[in-house]
């Protein structure tokens, strides 16, 4: 095989649904493979602690569905990585029961689907702290044993590893856990006997899919393709094209080093790489490099649970209690503290209109405006306490005594005179990695003849 | 010499997660003249960035020139891991715009 086409219709699958004019162009411009990544650490830690999806099923299903018929119709692989937002367990088989329910709602003829599963037992964690083997990510210290105790769920990012597996079984669909956004598509590259750069470098631009193309506009499809020399990229959209500053500008984002990207099993070196327009819609990459790891690490996520979590609002107008919405917060607190003790409690105030999105980032935090939406979130052991804690530290502001204030009538304004359920509140607890010793032993594969 | 911001400049000024852990900033130029004239000016600079983000430079952890995209990057730690209760951007997509009013001195 002297090249491999791979086209990609969305760069998070589920999170908002795919373009379909341009995935069909791409379908007919004949890839070898239709390839999506389906998940992100991005939405923060709550889907995965609580193992739920931050994607609507019906957006999933619609992109699956266009990916599954077409890949059955031309008769190439389909290829998903990090199912449901998470890629935890549940998730995989979630995506797992669709593709078998797409298949029988279109009567499609016989295929092998492969999955694999990312999560890992918090016991193993455990065995690899002892050994020193848990190491931190982006400043975090090493894991410690408490940390692991205060999570709730753990997955690890699986390299190409499991997907070359599948591949070489033969799978005509591939539904993944957990796993680096590049490895869906490099691992598709590797299995075809590509180089290591070229492959993963076709992985690095083409995971979000029309992020490498300008002029800006998500979720339409791109088509990559490799040779042992170059990896071209080219925009399907009649209104994007693939140009030296988009694609060049991709390899920067989301990611702290534009230089180094790093995934299970080496470090894609892209300091040296080279971008040229070859055609209006297409530009072509040469130059990258891969640097394998001396040591098999694999970089694990883990959320874990703080509390029942419930959210208040409340707006301010009047100008003296805008200049002292500090003390207005710290009467509700007070109440609180007053009813629930010191611990075992949290309230956390966002101030939109003053430093509510940066905190403490916030330039003109001196500078409010002329009104003020406070957000409030309690959170609690129980669902009970963290509604009583947020109702009161929400109502309580309302009776905030400032000395001067002229309006003794209520102090702040309410769209809704409730507190309302929210999901629990979670924090990332482990984002470190683990030495392995076999790439495949955290990622157990599965295959079954659907149809 | 004359003063420019820097949204009249940039083609792209924007902040996203890099992790759980990190929020990166990009500040990307359509023309490599501009670019340059931008880096040459010293606005941003690692001290810059973190005095105009109030964040103590032990949080700036990259500072790059990505000259195959004209592009400024540079990389901060959280206070917290995102979407942690109490953080108001769990994507960090909306860290960027102290950046837009950036005054640019430019040789005319």
């Amino acid at each position: 095989m002297q090249s491999l086409k791979i086209i990609c219709p969305n760069g998070h699958l589920g999170f908002a649904p795919l373009k379909p004019g341009s995935f069909h162009i791409g379908v007919e411009a004949g890839p070898d493979f239709i390839a999506a990544d389906s998940g992100s650490d991005d939405i923060g830690p709550v889907p995965l602690g609580n193992d739920t999806c931050a994607s609507p099923k019906a957006w999933q299903e619609h992109d699956l569905e266009e990916m599954l018929l077409a890949s059955r119709r031309i008769g190439v692989p389909m290829i998903i990585g990090s199912s449901g937002d998470t890629g935890t367990n549940s998730r995989v088989d979630m995506y797992v029961e669709m593709i078998r329910e797409i298949a029988a709602r279109h009567k499609l003829p016989p295929f092998k689907l492969g999955w694999f599963y990312s999560e890992v037992d918090k016991e193993l964690v455990r065995e690899k702290i002892r050994s020193g083997n848990v190491h931190g990510l982006d400043a975090r210290p090493a894991l410690t044993e408490e940390e692991l105790d205060a999570t709730s769920r753990i997955v690890a990012m699986a390299g190409v590893h499991p997907f070359c597996a599948l591949l070489d079984q033969g799978c005509d669909v591939i539904i993944g856990g957990r796993s680096s956004d590049s490895a869906v598509f490099a691992g598709a590259a590797l299995a075809r006997g590509f180089p290591e750069a070229q492959s993963y470098y076709l992985g690095k631009v083409l995971e979000c899919a029309s992020f490498c193309a300008e002029p800006y506009g998500a979720k339409e499809t791109v088509l990559g393709e490799v040779t042992k020399d170059w990896v071209e990229v080219t925009a399907m959209s009649p209104a994007q094209r693939c140009t030296i500053a988009s694609v060049a500008g991709h390899a920067m984002y989301e990611r702290s080093n534009p230089f180094h990207e790093f995934v299970a099993g080496g470090m894609l070196d892209m300091t040296d790489c080279v971008y040229e327009q070859v055609s209006e819609k297409t530009t072509r990459v040469t130059g990258m490099r891969f640097v394998p790891a001396e040591e098999f690490r694999v970089k694990l996520e883990g959320s874990g649970k703080i509390g029942e979590r419930f959210v208040g609002m409340a707006g301010i107008r009047d100008p003296y209690t805008i200049a002292h919405v500090d003390e207005v917060i710290e009467w509700a607190r007070t109440q609180v503290r007053e009813r629930f003790g010191d611990e075992g409690w949290e309230l956390h105030y966002n101030v939109f209109g003053r430093n509510g999105i940066m905190g403490d980032l916030e330039p003109l935090k001196d500078k409010p405006g002329h009104e003020l939406l406070i957000v409030v979130q309690g959170v609690a052991p129980t669902k009970e306490m963290a509604e009583e804690v947020t109702i009161t530290g929400t109502r309580q502001l309302f009776y905030a005594r400032l000395p001067d204030v002229k309006g003794t009538a209520g102090g702040v304004s309410f769209v809704l005179d409730e507190v309302m359920p929210a999901s629990p509140a979670y924090r990332w607890t482990i984002n470190h990695t683990m030495a392995v010793s076999d790439p495949l032993e955290l990622f157990p594969t599965h295959t079954a003849i659907v149809g | 010499m004359s003063v420019k911001k820097l949204s009249d400049l940039a083609k792209t000024i924007r902040s996203k997660n890099a992790g759980t852990d990190k929020i990166t900033f990009d500040i990307i130029f359509r023309e490599r003249d501009t670019y340059e004239k931008v880096k040459r000016s010293g606005v941003l600079t690692r001290q810059s960035v973190c005095r105009i983000l109030n964040a103590d430079p032990a949080r700036l952890t990259d500072f790059v020139e990505y000259d195959p995209a004209c592009a400024i990057k540079f990389t901060i730690l959280r206070l917290r891991p995102s979407g942690s209760p109490g953080d108001a951007d769990i994507f960090g997509a909306q860290q960027y715009a102290p950046f837009l009013d950036v005054e640019v001195n430019v040789p005319d």
